[in-house]
């Protein structure tokens, strides 16, 4: 392709605060519609907001992850429109003092790691949700559930620095990556409490002036962002290829039939009377509630990658699986705690913890396997108590039940018979019941000893260790 | 009042029975826009069971007292004056209502008023203008026009109303009685409907000093649900409450004594300066230089301000909703045409265009500046003087229809009361005489924000004067 793509990502985060942004109520997800409402979000006559600190502390966080500056005196303003389900007529918003400006963000790009400015991060209200078009509204109706408005957002806003759709989405995936491991926003596409929308352009290689930019709504997920990024960008680049002209407008993505659409009654140069809100005060973060937030911060997950490979020896590919999430990496350290050997840990928590993970679809934390019993089945196995094999049976009993592993290895009777006497006991009588055997593997039918191994372990019902079989058997046969 | 029903020689509800036949009585003054009757009896008579127990009762028992009708209360009608709320019930109450409650005062109805606190003569008023007691054939004032006339006819014991650039200073003046605007934040607005958020105050009205300082230490004080209210302790003014002019300097600005004011005001008002002077006050001539500017910049922050909070009132939730709209856009411009009245209407449109995109730094944001440099004017004063006396209005009452078709000449009667809402000031309007016709007009004192006490002190000074 002769352009070059220009991206600017705009991403809405609800945070995960017990309560919403100026009012008591929850903002639980999924309740019966106008159920967590009140004269306050309710936007009645006489209503005053009241900022719950709890948002500004999660974007707080937010903009130290991202390295961002922090505005110190924090200002919120009201951005004015009517629309059916915003019950004030304006979202109480930041527009000029935003709590962060100046962060960025590194991707993983073609030819390396990539840092995204990030422009701004501004703490708003969320509107309700209109719905037009479910079977149960008749044509000229619409409803409102304004169980939505006021929970707490966050918009975090990017450069224009993303080049493709893959960069958009690695983006994004970074960004969940990134609200999840600080605890601030669920990072759920699919229920909206992470949203994103992209402004997309495309230019000649080598032309400084940016091109028409056109505006993606409505992509719940990271796939459909680089579906939809993918498909803007072909329709473009053919009207470019015709020597048609961009026209500025919003876009709906249709993940159902793989398309964009314009989006209809779109106001075009709105004029949103941005002014201070006077029912608010002025909110000054000070040094020690920037400390506070700070010292509340986790290990990031990059850093956290790059330390499992330096000091813990894992593989890249296995430090970028488990630091994925912080849930999986917290069980992977307290695992670890345990059993000590972290590449035996590893294999442990992304096998069979991930698998279970996503079976049950609850976070590994969530688990009734608990990182210490795992921890402590790993060292089990390490110290010959028990064979790999049988370590599977052990994990699958420790699932259905919360018992110290040793004695869930005593009730399975499973533990390993590493007993020199009592090995060679039964390696005696097997090689005595098969004298032909014994004869053709002395005579360098060496092959055989398979079969002497298997009809050892059959006879110790698997329990014995079996690099000590092999190497008595070995030495007996021979000797 | 409150020792009669004290010591049992009337009854709360033998007096709310006495005001609701007084409200029926003197109904063409159109004073009330919702009475609660049977409510209000059972207010009275719950306050009486108490009396009767001899249990301990409440900083108002006794007084019943008239709220303006932008001043919710739960599941009944708040309508600000206007056609728009037409069928609204709140689903909440006033935070100043429950702490009225709370003392045991009776509210005996909801008051008219310009729509949305619009205006400066009542007539803005959806349910008809109210007539001044004094004579019929004149304005009230306004915006709190209904609560100043319940209190000046005898209908209530005292009255809330709000005041954002004189709406109960001015009415007070026009109709007699005392009008106190606190200091910006010592009164919680939550459950006042906004009409300029960062001037609005809800205060009140009464016929005597002491009563006006009763029912405002009842209301005044912080408030969790009111971000701008403020954490400043709330002293007992009526308890505290002295003539005393001693050692009181007075401010007098210049300013407010310039062409435009009735000579007979100034007259009035220079000699009650003289009598303070001679009761032990010292005088100060004080510089305001940004008065001129005041009425300029309180309509650009006012409007703008407004322009946004009745954005709510749009027909979706409540309210008035204009029929057969063809879409959204379609229904709130009729529900909106329909529900404002005209002043309503300039004003959302002023307060539009001075946030629109390109006008917002020349109106808005230089309309702020000016409004800080007032503040400091202000501080600067006060470096000098306790209090800035003035008249409170440039003239007495003016004839109904007599202003109607002019809104500058309109708004030039919040000339001196205006800066008060600006700079945060608390101010109060004092009866100071009548005219040649016998209309009334106020002296108005202006004080730092939440030294109320001084302007109550001073109240009672001129109260004891005995000038109506």
């Amino acid at each position: 392709m002769k352009y070059e793509v220009v991206i600017g990502l705009e991403i809405h985060a609800q945070l995960s605060t017990r309560t919403k942004i100026f009012c008591g109520c929850s903002t639980a997800f999924g309740a019966q519609p106008n159920t967590q409402v009140c004269p306050v979000c309710l936007g009645m006559p006489g209503t005053l907001p009241v900022l719950n600190k709890q948002v500004v502390h999660n974007a707080l966080k937010m903009g130290l992850a991202t390295q961002s500056h922090i505005n110190r005196r924090n200002i919120f303003a009201r951005k004015n429109y009517f629309y059916a389900d915003l019950p004030k007529g304006y979202q109480i918003s930041q527009f000029e003092l935003p709590i962060c400006e100046h962060g960025f963000l590194e991707i993983p790009s073609e030819g390396g790691v990539k840092k995204i400015g990030i422009t701004r991060i501004h703490m708003e209200e969320d509107a309700g949700k209109s719905i037009h078009d479910e079977a149960f509204v008749s044509k000229n109706e619409t409803l409102v559930d304004l169980n939505r408005c006021g929970v707490p957002l966050i918009e975090i806003v990017s450069e224009p620095d993303l080049r493709g759709a893959a960069d958009a989405a690695a983006y994004v995936s970074k960004m969940r990556q990134l609200v999840r491991y600080l605890g601030i926003c669920d990072g759920n596409m699919e229920e909206g409490s992470l949203r994103c929308d992209a402004n997309v352009s495309l230019r000649p290689f080598g032309e400084k002036k940016l091109g028409t930019k056109t505006e993606l709504k409505n992509m719940n997920s990271i796939k459909n962002v680089e579906k939809a990024i993918n498909y803007e960008i072909k329709r473009q680049a053919e009207i470019l290829d015709d020597g048609g002209e961009i026209i500025q407008q919003t876009l709906l993505w249709d993940p159902d039939k793989n398309e964009a659409r314009a989006m209809r009654g779109k106001e075009d140069a709105h004029d949103y009377r941005y002014f201070p809100d006077p029912d608010l005060v002025e909110v000054y973060i000070d040094e020690k509630w920037l400390e506070e937030a700070r010292k509340e911060l986790p290990e990031l997950p990059d850093k956290r990658r790059q330390r499992f490979m330096d000091e813990l020896g894992l593989p890249a590919y296995d430090a970028e699986i488990l630091t994925a999430s912080r849930d999986v990496a917290d069980y992977f350290e307290q695992t670890l705690a345990v059993s000590g050997n972290p590449k035996k840990t590893s294999n442990w928590v992304m096998g069979e913890i991930l698998r279970l993970s996503k079976e049950r679809n609850l976070p590994a934390g969530a688990l009734s396997i608990t990182p210490a019993r795992l921890g402590e089945l790993i060292l089990a196995v390490e110290k010959g108590a028990i064979s790999q094999s049988a370590a599977k049976t052990v994990f699958e009993a420790l699932v259905e039940e919360d018992a110290p592993v040793a004695q869930l290895i005593e009730k399975l009777g499973l533990r390993q018979i590493s007993d020199q006497g009592a090995l060679e006991k039964i390696i005696d009588r097997i090689i005595a019941e098969n004298p032909k055997e014994a004869e053709s593997y002395r005579n360098g039918k060496t092959k055989l000893l398979g079969f002497f191994m298997g009809n050892v372990m059959r006879a110790s019902q698997g329990k014995a260790d079996p690099q000590k079989v092999s190497a008595l058997l070995r030495e007996k046969l021979t000797s | 009042m409150q020792a009669e029903v004290a010591n049992g020689s009337t009854t709360v509800e033998e007096r709310v029975r006495l005001f609701l036949d007084e409200a029926r009585r003197q109904k063409d003054l159109n004073c009330f826009i919702t009475l609660f009757e049977e409510k209000a009896l059972e207010q009275a008579r719950h306050v009486d069971r108490k009396i009767r127990a001899g249990e301990a009762t409440g900083r108002l028992a006794g007084l019943v007292l008239a709220v303006k009708d932008n001043i919710v209360i739960k599941d009944t009608p708040t309508t600000c004056g206007s056609k728009i709320l037409n069928r609204f019930d709140s689903p909440y109450t006033a935070t100043v209502v429950e702490r009225l409650m709370a003392e045991d005062a009776v509210i005996l109805g909801k008051t008219n008023m310009d729509e949305f606190a619009m205006g400066s003569s009542n007539e803005n008023s959806a349910f008809g203008p109210v007539k001044n007691p004094h004579n019929n054939q004149y304005v009230p004032g306004g915006s709190s026009g209904g609560s100043a006339v319940a209190v000046a006819a005898g209908l209530a014991d005292a009255a809330l109303g709000s005041d954002t650039g004189g709406s109960i200073r001015q009415p007070a003046s026009f109709t007699g009685t005392y009008g106190i605007k606190p200091g910006y934040g010592r009164v919680s607005r939550y459950g006042l409907v906004a009409f300029g958020s960062s001037l609005d105050q809800i205060g009140v009205f009464a016929s005597t000093p002491a009563i006006t300082a009763r029912v405002l230490e009842v209301i005044s004080g912080h408030d969790p649900r009111d971000s701008t209210s403020a954490r400043v302790e709330v002293p007992s003014y009526s308890e505290a409450i002295t003539p005393d002019m001693k050692g009181m300097r007075i401010g007098i600005p210049g300013e407010y004594f310039q062409k435009g004011l009735d000579p007979h005001i100034e007259k009035s008002v220079r000699a009650l300066i003289n009598e303070m002077e001679k009761a032990g006050a010292t005088t100060v001539p004080v510089s305001l230089p940004m008065t001129e500017y005041a009425i300029a910049i309180y309509y650009i922050i006012a409007t703008a301000e407004a322009s946004s909070n009745l954005s709510r009132f749009d027909g979706v939730r409540y309210g008035l909703r204009a029929d057969e709209a063809r879409d959204l856009g379609d229904m709130y411009a009729r529900t909106r045409s329909e529900g404002f009245g005209e002043e309503v209407k300039r004003r959302i449109m002023l307060g539009t265009y001075v946030l629109s995109a390109g006008y917002y730094d020349a109106y808005y944001n230089k309309a702020m500046k000016v409004r800080r440099l007032l503040k400091e004017s202000f501080d600067a004063a006060f470096g000098q003087c306790d209090l800035i006396l003035s008249p409170t209005t440039p003239t007495t009452a003016f004839k109904l229809g007599e202003k109607t078709d002019d809104p500058l000449s309109m708004y030039l009667q919040d000339i001196y009361t205006v800066s008060a809402n600006l700079a945060g000031l608390s101010a109060i309007s004092i009866p100071a005489g009548k005219d040649e016709r016998g209309l009334p007009f106020g002296i108005q004192a202006q004080a730092p924000s939440f030294n109320e006490q001084v302007l109550f002190n001073c109240a009672q000074f001129i109260h004891n004067l005995k000038l109506i």
